[in-house]
């Protein structure tokens, strides 16, 4: 609005390396955003703030499945410091919904409401105490109606339809319209292959919903502009995905709808899913003044979708030398009452199904359902993960039967370059799964009884710790390995591209760059890599990121492991151009003055133009003069193909990533407690293009995949289908008293297709640490254990 | 109501303060610092950790009204006058301690507390002491280098 100002909103982030030399790909260099972040002065979407703001807060559905039949708004509307209370009714267009790839989702609820903590109506304020009280005094009057919570009530006769009028491109060919995406993979002949097999070891698995649970709580500011249109910072993984999803509801172009992100704390894919995104706009559209929105935590647990919970049945077959023969198996992920991204989590489970082995006979099938449980989507390793849990188990079962050594018996199987996996891709790049299996192995063992000390036991080393529950009489520990595969990139055909703008001028004498792309720097890094590779592309020692925005063109989703690999290789590319570029230049005004211009290979080193003989031609800043060389280019990735619906077959992934880990673990076998002491992990990177922020995403995937293995779930009554832990006091995320050390041994096998060789990192670590962590406590225990997480009755047997 | 206190040593005046509002929001909302974070408003994820009166507690849960006439420190005091980082501060940046640093600013303020404390903790005694501060990206390995970095710089610096 004209005449008010913004006081608090994203700045540009300029880092000098401190000479040339240093600073670039390959380095531990220190993050551009530190100093902000360690000081408190980086603005993340909640900490914006604006003179004359107001506060929205939305009310949400307290039952799962209902008929609306009325919503009375006044008393609401009465209360004095509210402006704004808006229902369904009050969508200013016909484009009532969103959605990633469905547009199922409504904006408020119309009609329906299909799950607990759907969003029913919205209140501006003048203070968020006023806005939350003002929702409470809307009247909603629900018609309950029975709820589907599983694959059983959802495909019965006769089960009521979640969505009633389905016409997605999906529906035409899913068995049943309670299925969101089905796909099977068949290759070889798995029963034939099962004849053969000298064992044949089946087991069902459940993997348990898990959150997020990024710490920065879905936020932003909306600000009406004198245009009509809005402008929203806000904290998201995909600035122009959200866009897309957002301008058709305001009823405005895209151009008018400008979005700047904001500091993002935490996504792990729940932030691939608009949330306050839209009703933000609304409010500040409707009160013509800025409204912020801040979910608390309670409402964060409704705001965003969460892992797909899982069951998983699986059959293995091996000859009685320890070759697998076949892998049949069937996953059922839970999707929720909205699709989200379920069918490319589907995708991922069904390709990604048997695992980092080679195998040439299966029978796979993976799919969704629509239910009434919470919305389920995008979490860190996206199908992947509950496959990982499931066929890590099956292998150490088949292990068992045959006698062998577990990592043995992975190593015998494990796939290499050149195998075929089973949607018939060749893995054309290094896939060193029995050399991260062999590292995971050789890496030191924490010592035995680390907690006992000249005066007795530390209780603090011990499972429990101070709640003194034990002093080491019936702790026992186990030793467990797995190992994961993960895709990179987006698959199944996706038109995946990312953009970056580079400029280079002179200031102050001095070369400096500047790096405008619209990455969601979520806090893997990308921002550091970028200004790593910049200085290294471009040989200067002063690099600015530009916050990023919707004024430049999409890089993409900060998901999938792909960001370095993406908007990475966008801002290398664009690098190139303009080196060509200033070469250019420099020949035309130096080129007569000395041959090399001509004839040699040019780089840009330490602020010059230098020969590969290392000979000095030219300053940059005497090349370029007043001259800016600044481009913006597009990159993409070699494409890929959609799985054929009937047999899986086609080249649906554009890279692999490998991870491996060892689990120690010590149990309580009366209290049923466990302690994870230690949880090492082996992975190939390809190339660590910042080896401090590698080790770094290890250990954080790491630590999730430890969460779901012995504490996360989303805990979801399976008669009301009600969510009975949205808070941090009832889902438990892994404190650091519950994280053991992480060892990190990082491989780099380059891949020759990837920039510099690289591999998506974030992803893989995920995987294998959950089933690493269950075959350690399985090994302590003797217990099966086939679900996620362990709780203290599953190792009581008091369940 | 009214609430006058300190915070990182400068007297601060808060009018037409609700009744409920907690010190975070005051903090955050009508003094202009948000460097104490609402990760979960709730008294579990420790990201608003500031000192009152030199005691670690999460602002989040404590009433405005509290701390009427007291000292609070938060993260934006930790820094020198002249914006020179803590050690405990460099020391996070250093050590890759930091990553969406959401949790960062009520770690700091409970490391700064617990090396004021104990200025050569154990491994025990620095988880022990960050207990209370959930991290979601690290895996923590790194803030117990950053912790540990710390305590070895402050110990040369003697």
């Amino acid at each position: 609005m004209a005449g008010t100002r913004i006081t608090r909103t994203p700045t540009s982030l300029t880092q000098g390396s401190g000479g040339a030399t240093r600073g670039g790909v390959g380095e531990s260099t220190p993050r551009p955003d530190g100093v902000l972040k360690v000081t408190g002065e980086f603005a993340y979407s909640s900490d914006l703030w604006h003179e004359d703001m107001l506060w929205g807060y939305t009310l949400r559905s307290t039952v799962a499945h209902a008929r609306i039949r009325s919503i009375d708004t006044s008393q609401a509307l009465a209360t004095s410091g509210v402006h704004a209370v808006l229902t369904y009714d009050d969508l200013p267009t016909e484009v009532t919904h969103y959605g990633l790839e469905i547009r199922d989702t409504p904006v408020l609820a119309h009609g329906k409401v299909r799950h607990h903590g759907e969003p029913v109506a919205l209140v501006a304020a003048d203070h968020p105490e006023t806005a939350r009280r003002a929702a409470a005094k809307i009247v909603v009057d629900y018609e309950e109606l029975p709820v589907i919570t599983d694959e059983a009530s959802a495909t019965a006769p006769g089960a009521p339809l979640v969505h009633e009028d389905r016409d997605d491109h999906h529906s035409g060919h899913v068995p049943h319209p309670n299925i969101v995406h089905r796909q099977p993979i068949v290759r070889g002949d798995a029963a034939a292959a099962a004849a053969r097999a000298d064992v044949v070891v089946r087991g069902s698995y459940v993997f348990g919903m898990q959150d997020q649970a990024f710490l920065g709580p879905e936020s932003g500011l909306a600000v009406p502009a004198e245009d009509g249109g809005v402008d929203l910072y806000v904290a998201t993984q995909w600035l122009h995905s959200d866009l897309r999803q957002i301008a058709p509801v305001l009823g405005l172009p895209e151009s008018k709808v400008r979005m700047t992100l904001s500091g993002v704390g935490g996504a792990f894919g729940g932030r691939e899913d608009l949330s306050m995104q839209i009703h933000g706009c609304l409010l500040a559209l409707r009160t013509g003044k800025p409204v912020k929105i801040v979910y608390n935590r309670f409402e964060s647990f409704f705001g965003h979708v969460h892992r797909h919970p899982a069951k998983l049945w699986y059959e293995h077959g091996a000859t009685r030398d320890g070759r697998l023969t076949h892998v049949r198996c069937r996953i059922v992920l839970d999707g929720g009452a909205y699709a989200s991204s379920s069918p490319a989590v589907v995708g991922n489970a069904a390709s990604l199904s048997v695992g980092p082995y080679a195998v040439d006979d299966v029978d796979i099938e993976a799919l969704a359902l629509y239910t009434n449980n919470p919305p389920c989507g995008a979490m860190r390793g996206f199908g992947a993960v509950q496959a990982c849990f499931a066929y890590e188990a099956q292998m150490d079962k088949v292990a068992a039967e045959l006698g062998m050594d577990p990592v043995e018996f992975r190593r015998l199987n494990a796939m290499e370059q050149g195998t075929v996996m089973p949607t018939g891709q060749v893995v054309d790049s290094p896939a060193p799964v029995a050399e991260l299996l062999r590292r995971v192995k050789a890496m030191p063992m924490p010592p035995e009884r680390q907690w006992e000390t000249t005066e007795g036991a530390d209780v603090r080393a011990l499972p429990g710790g101070l709640s003194n529950t034990t002093h080491g009489e019936g702790v026992v520990r186990g030793v467990g390995y797995a190992v994961g595969i993960k895709n990179v990139g987006f698959s199944e055909g996706f038109d995946d591209y990312s953009t970056a703008r580079v400029r280079l001028e002179v200031v102050g004498g001095e070369p400096v760059a500047t790096v405008h792309t619209a990455m969601a720097e979520v806090g893997q890094g990308g921002v550091t890599v970028h200004a790593q590779i910049v200085r290294s592309e471009l040989g200067v020692t002063q690099v600015t990121i530009q916050p990023a925005d919707t004024q430049v063109g999409s890089a993409g989703s900060t998901s999938a492991s792909r960001q370095t690999y993406m908007t990475g290789g966008a801002v290398k590319n664009t690098c190139e151009a303009v080196r060509e570029k200033v070469l250019e230049i420099g020949r035309r005004r130096f080129g007569a003055y000395h041959p090399a211009w001509a004839t040699a290979e040019l780089l840009l080193e330490d602020g010059k133009v230098v020969t590969d003989g290392g000979e000095a031609l030219a300053g940059i800043a005497e090349v370029l003069g007043d001259e800016a060389v600044d481009l913006e280019l597009e990159f993409r990735h070699r494409p890929t193909q959609a799985f054929d619906l009937r047999t899986g077959q086609g080249n649906g992934h554009v890279q692999y990533s490998f991870a491996a880990h060892r689990a120690v673990v010590e149990v309580d076998t009366e209290l049923g407690l466990v302690k994870v002491v230690e949880l090492a992990c082996a992975q190939d990177v390809g190339k660590a293009l910042n080896p401090l922020s590698v080790a770094g995403q290890i250990q954080g995937g790491t630590t999730q995949g430890l969460g779901v293995a012995v504490m996360e779930e989303i805990v979801v009554d399976p008669v009301t289908a009600k969510v009975r832990n949205p808070s941090f006091t009832d889902y438990l995320i892994p404190t650091i008293l519950d994280t053991p050390t992480i060892p990190v041994d990082v491989l780099e096998l380059a891949d020759a297709n990837a920039p510099y060789g690289l591999r998506g990192v974030g992803e893989a670590p995920t995987l294998s640490s959950t089933p690493a962590v269950l075959a350690a406590i399985r090994a302590a225990t003797g217990l099966e254990l086939n679900r996620t997480p362990v709780r203290p009755e599953h190792l009581t047997g008091t369940d | 109501m009214r609430v006058t206190f300190t915070v990182n040593g400068r007297r601060q005046e808060a009018d037409d303060v609700w009744e409920g509002e907690s010190l975070l929001y005051v903090l955050r909302e009508r003094m202009g610092l948000p460097g104490s974070k609402n990760a979960c408003e709730q008294g579990e994820c420790g990201s608003c950790t500031v000192r009152l009166d030199g005691v670690p507690v999460c602002s989040c849960l404590v009433a405005a009204g509290q701390v009427e006439g007291r000292e609070v420190v938060t993260v934006e005091g930790l820094a020198g006058d002249n914006g020179e980082l803590s050690t405990v501060q460099q020391a996070f940046v250093d050590a890759g301690a930091v990553q969406c640093g959401f949790c960062t600013p009520g770690l700091l303020v409970a490391a700064d507390e617990l090396l004021e404390r104990c200025p050569q903790p154990s491994d025990a005694d620095i988880r022990e002491a960050l207990s209370g501060n959930l991290c979601r990206c690290t895996g923590y390995e790194k803030i117990l280098d950053a912790v540990r970095l710390a305590a070895a710089r402050t110990e040369q610096a003697v």
